[in-house]
């Protein structure tokens, strides 16, 4: 029994270095061999994982790949279980994973993870979600002056609503909060949905919403935008003013890049840049972000990617000792 | 009003009617049952893992397939929780109470009819509710805030009072470990981690009621029968005849009751957002049981037991379309994905769809009649089919059973760690079983933890870390009021019961 | 063992488990935070205590003799029907740490064998039926109609299922 066990699996690995030697001839250029694994860091249902959904729809739909790409939700602790799980890949061709700023946060946050992301392998930016500031249309608030006004006349009666401690909008909460010097409640919920629901139903004051959370909620005029968080005024609210034009220097987005395991072959990787280029340039993914309000005007890919990273890194870093990480947690 | 609704709707039938919106209904039911039968896969995952082929057909087409498979879950889920005694989904948890007893008695035909007849009585009564009263039902909703999660929580805990078993320590210890093994992962409200034991990363993503659920009902539950048979049986066989199933039509007027109780109740827990089908179906079995002439039948095999939760978990999924299609905001997990799908497609779910895209939100609930049919006689039709499997000689079963547990296990979160923990829970829960502690309600206490606790902690930070805001929230002191009622009734009922027999010695 | 020895060495392991856990709880914030309501490790915290609680219960009717299991000298696990139990726990055990090393479905194809062949006595027909069939409708569900991958255990075995991959896609 034991010996024929042996033998088995002698045959076995002999076969399989003869599968290996026999690809590795074949072909030249690099092509998965196997379905790639996708790993969100993120649950379902959420943004991320929308996104990386609809990739997957745009890879099979336009026969861009030799093999499916598969995604896996790997939500646990804002990420670091799927931060710890692409590092246990290193080296591994067929895992990729789709990002958020918890990509920069949660090794902030949780140093004892010891994650370094600058060894992981960067791939693709797909997009730049922006954020904005919703209040509802009975709150009668028309600007944010008036909103400062008032949020600091109700103090800690004022309710903010985010999707967790930690998160992009808390971060964006504690940013505000340094700069117009008040201390509002803020209350996390389950995910960006939920969030915008309990705005329009009363149970909080105002939020910093994805414009995608809140864009039907606007048209339909339940809700209303004071102020955008980015550089310049999105084409999809061309009259709500950016902070920086009001003189507040508060500009805040949310990356969503694709990155590799550390130690990604060089053929794997120039392979998915091509990839996600592709997609990054089809017209689905663009209609995509033009109808969310989403930044997808210029595609930042490999060596820019890793730089455009290292800067989002030590941003992060530098505003989280800024507002403290207490102020984040609420702890 | 009532007119427009007429037309729309027959509209939405004509649309449902076209020869691939049809196709799409039933290849959609026929997934569905497959998906929700097969344990840990379930009608979340099914969805999910879908989604991508219903880029090649038009949007309309594509939810009502997702809508179908979602459905034919639901029903599917019943399927593996009375023939196997696993829930496919936590779902059909409350299934098994009474199916799983009613299989080994050798009436599985009757319990699958059951499921089959009272999902179809949730079906209807949901699909009517949403076709009449969608735009009021989604205010609402609205109203539902942290506050009211929570006292709806209480009122779903409160339910099942009766269910534990006689030894009150231990009854109280099961429920306990399992709120607590719901607490561990990440706590939403810090956004850390916690109780991440031996830094093992796969507790970050906290333990999945699947995984519970699968380890005591599908591990512990085969080596129970092992144990108790020593191996040597197939289970229980049963002969599907037509005189029988005839008979079996006969019993529909003992459950229904329970049913239209269970629809109503579904229909209305799972348009609120973030409830969903499980505490429904849960409610539905809990209610049904106090209120039942005999509560003592329940859990022994009574078929109301079978048909109210699963009225109000088909019920519920219709229910929880509703604040997707009005507001934008999934009510269940299902949901949420299929949300993400509707915004992939270029649909924008939200208060203005109804208005702008008639034909989707119409045609979307017009194939929902037609699918509520097409699942009930997929099922009815398939009865003898599911009942053959009990007649699998045990030595046969059992390591097939054990194979399904093992990929069901892994597949939704593609980690072992959860395969090694469902083989632990299995272990644990076939020795905690011997000793009487009883695992129901560490299974319910694991789906209604996490809801609970959040909807706990966000309203006391909105009330600055006072609980006084409760006082202000008419629907949450409702709810907490009858929440007490039920406590209190199994304890008027003793009381009375002793005097009459008192009385009658 | 028997069943009143069972009972008693489960409520102090689960004594124990609970006491570890309430200390595990500690390393969060038990307390209140003013303004906010519990921290992160007040839930489990006490619910750790309810159980540590709860077991303390149950020992105490146990020295009473109040249970039936307390009084039960009847053995834990019949001694007949312990070889079947402890053989299936251990085939499944062998299974998952098989899937670890040979990967889902050689791992399954040996488990059918092992239950199908040893344990249920069919005959070897029957047994290769299972034990080649199981595996094959697996894959085709899975990483074909659903594509979800399973488990391919070491890295040397991959490559075995790169020509099937082929010929799906």
């Amino acid at each position: 029994m034991k010996k024929s066990l042996k033998k088995l699996i002698a045959g076995i690995g002999a076969l399989s270095f003869c599968a290996v030697a026999s690809v590795g001839v074949a072909d030249a250029a690099w092509e998965p061999k196997k379905p790639v694994e996708f790993v969100i860091m993120a649950g379902k249902g959420g943004g991320a994982d929308q996104m990386a959904r609809l990739m997957q729809g745009i890879i099979q739909q336009n026969n861009l790949s030799p093999r499916p790409f598969i995604p896996i939700n790997k939500p646990g602790g804002s990420g670091a279980e799927a931060l710890q799980y692409l590092k246990s890949k290193s080296g591994d061709d067929h895992v990729v994973m789709v990002t958020l700023n918890s990509y920069y946060t949660t090794p902030i946050m949780q140093p004892e993870l010891g994650i370094d992301i600058n060894t992981f392998t960067p791939i693709g930016r797909m997009a730049l979600d922006t954020f904005l500031l919703w209040v509802r249309p009975d709150s009668g608030l028309k600007t944010l002056d008036e909103y400062v006004a008032k949020v600091k006349a109700a103090g800690k009666d004022w309710k903010v609503g985010g999707t967790g401690s930690g998160q992009e909008d808390s971060i964006l909460t504690a940013m505000m909060e340094a700069e117009f010097g008040y201390d509002v409640t803020y209350i996390p919920f389950p995910g960006g949905g939920t969030v915008a629901k309990n705005l329009i139903g009363g149970h909080i004051d105002s939020t910093v919403n994805n414009p995608s959370e809140q864009s039907e909620f606007y048209r339909a005029g339940q809700s209303v935008p004071l102020v955008q968080f980015n550089d310049e005024r999105s084409p999809a609210y061309a009259d709500v003013p950016t902070a920086k034009e009001l003189g507040h220097d508060i500009v805040y987005y949310m990356q969503r890049s694709i990155n590799g395991p550390p130690g990604m072959s060089a053929e794997a990787t120039e392979w998915y840049i091509n990839l996600f280029k592709t997609v990054f340039d089809s017209a689905e993914w663009q209609k995509f972000c033009n109808e969310d309000g989403i930044d997808c005007a210029t595609w930042v890919g490999g060596a820019d990617l890793a730089a455009f990273h290292k800067t989002g890194y030590e941003r992060h870093k530098a505003l989280i000792e800024k507002v403290g990480a207490k102020a984040i947690t609420g702890e | 009003m009532f007119q427009e609704i007429l037309v729309h709707l027959g509209e939405g039938l004509l649309e449902a009617f076209q020869p691939l919106n049809l196709m799409m209904i039933f290849l959609g039911c026929f997934a569905g049952l497959f998906v929700g039968a097969l344990p840990g896969l379930g009608s979340v995952n099914g969805v999910a893992i879908l989604l991508p082929i219903t880029f090649l057909v038009p949007p309309t087409s594509a939810i009502i397939f997702l809508a179908a498979l979602y459905y034919g879950a639901m029903y599917g889920g019943a399927i593996s929780s009375i023939t196997l005694g696993i829930p496919g989904a936590s779902t059909a948890v409350a299934t098994v109470f009474d199916g799983r007893p009613m299989a080994q008695k050798g009436l599985a035909d009757q319990a699958l009819m059951a499921a089959a007849v009272a999902s179809f009585i949730g079906g209807s009564v949901s699909i009517v509710l949403f076709t009449l009263f969608a735009p009021p039902l989604a205010k609402f909703a609205l109203a539902f805030g942290p506050p009211e999660e929570f006292s709806l929580m209480i009122l779903a805990f409160a339910t099942f009072v009766g269910l534990g078993g006689d030894d009150i320590p231990k009854t109280i210890f099961s429920i306990l470990i399992g709120l607590l093994l719901a607490t561990i992962g990440l706590d939403i409200i810090s956004g850390r981690p916690r109780l991440i034991f031996f830094d093992i990363p796969g507790f970050m993503h906290g333990i999945n009621f699947l995984v519970l659920a699968i380890g005591i009902y599908g591990i512990g539950e085969m080596l129970w029968t092992l144990e108790t048979t020593q191996g040597q049986v197939t289970i229980h066989s049963v002969k599907t005849s037509w005189s029988r199933f005839v008979g079996n039509l006969k019993l529909i007027k003992t459950y229904i009751g329970g049913s239209m109780l269970g629809s109503f109740l579904g229909f209305f827990v799972g348009t609120l957002p973030a409830a969903g089908a499980t505490p429904a179906s849960l409610m539905s079995y809990g209610l049904t049981k106090t209120f039942s002439k005999d509560p003592e039948s329940f859990g022994k095999g009574n078929p109301a037991g079978v048909a109210a939760p699963e009225a109000a978990n088909n019920s519920a999924s219709t229910g929880s379309m509703l604040p997707m299609i009005t507001l934008g905001i999934p009510g269940s997990p299902t949901t949420a994905v299929l949300l993400g799908g509707m915004i992939i497609w270029g649909l924008r779910p939200g208060p203005l769809l109804f208005s702008e895209h008639p034909d989707f939100v119409w045609g979307l609930i017009g194939s929902m009649y037609i699918a509520n049919f097409v699942t009930l006689v997929l099922n009815l039709a398939l009865i003898p089919l599911f009942v053959r499997v009990l007649a699998t000689p045990f030595t046969i079963l059992a390591p097939l059973i054990f194979a399904l547990c093992v990929v069901g296990g892994f597949a939704p979160t593609q980690d072992m760690h959860d395969v090694w923990l469902m083989f632990i829970f299995g272990v644990f829960g076939y020795l905690l079983r011997k000793l009487d502690y009883p695992v129901a309600p560490a299974v319910l206490a694991i789906v209604l933890g996490p809801l609970a606790e959040a909807s706990l902690r966000q309203t006391l930070i909105s009330g600055q870390g006072s609980a006084a805001v409760f006082l202000e929230r008419p629907i949450a002191l409702t709810c907490f009021f009858f929440a007490l009622m039920l406590v209190l009734y199994p304890v008027y009922q003793h009381f009375t019961r002793k005097k009459a027999k008192a009385a009658d010695a | 063992m028997t069943t009143r020895k069972a009972e008693l060495a489960m409520a102090v392991f689960l004594l124990l488990a609970s006491i570890a856990l309430m200390f595990k709880s500690m390393q969060l914030n038990i307390g209140w935070i003013p303004g906010r309501g519990p921290g992160a490790g007040m839930w489990p915290f006490y619910l750790s205590l309810g159980m540590a609680l709860a077991c303390l219960a149950t020992l105490y009717r146990w020295f009473r003799g109040t249970t039936p299991q307390a009084r039960s000298e009847e053995p834990f696990v019949a001694p007949d029907a312990l070889p079947v139990v402890a053989i299936t726990a251990g085939g499944l055990f062998g299974l998952l740490v098989s899937i670890h090393i040979v990967g889902m479905y050689i791992g399954l194809a040996a488990f059918m064998v092992f239950y199908l062949r040893f344990v249920g006595r069919h005959s070897w027909l029957m047994t290769t039926m299972f034990a080649v069939g199981t595996p094959i409708f697996i894959f085709c569900l899975f990483e074909w109609a659903l594509t979800t991958t399973l488990p391919k255990g070491l890295a040397i075995f991959e490559p075995l299922y790169y020509p099937l991959y082929d010929l799906m896609y």
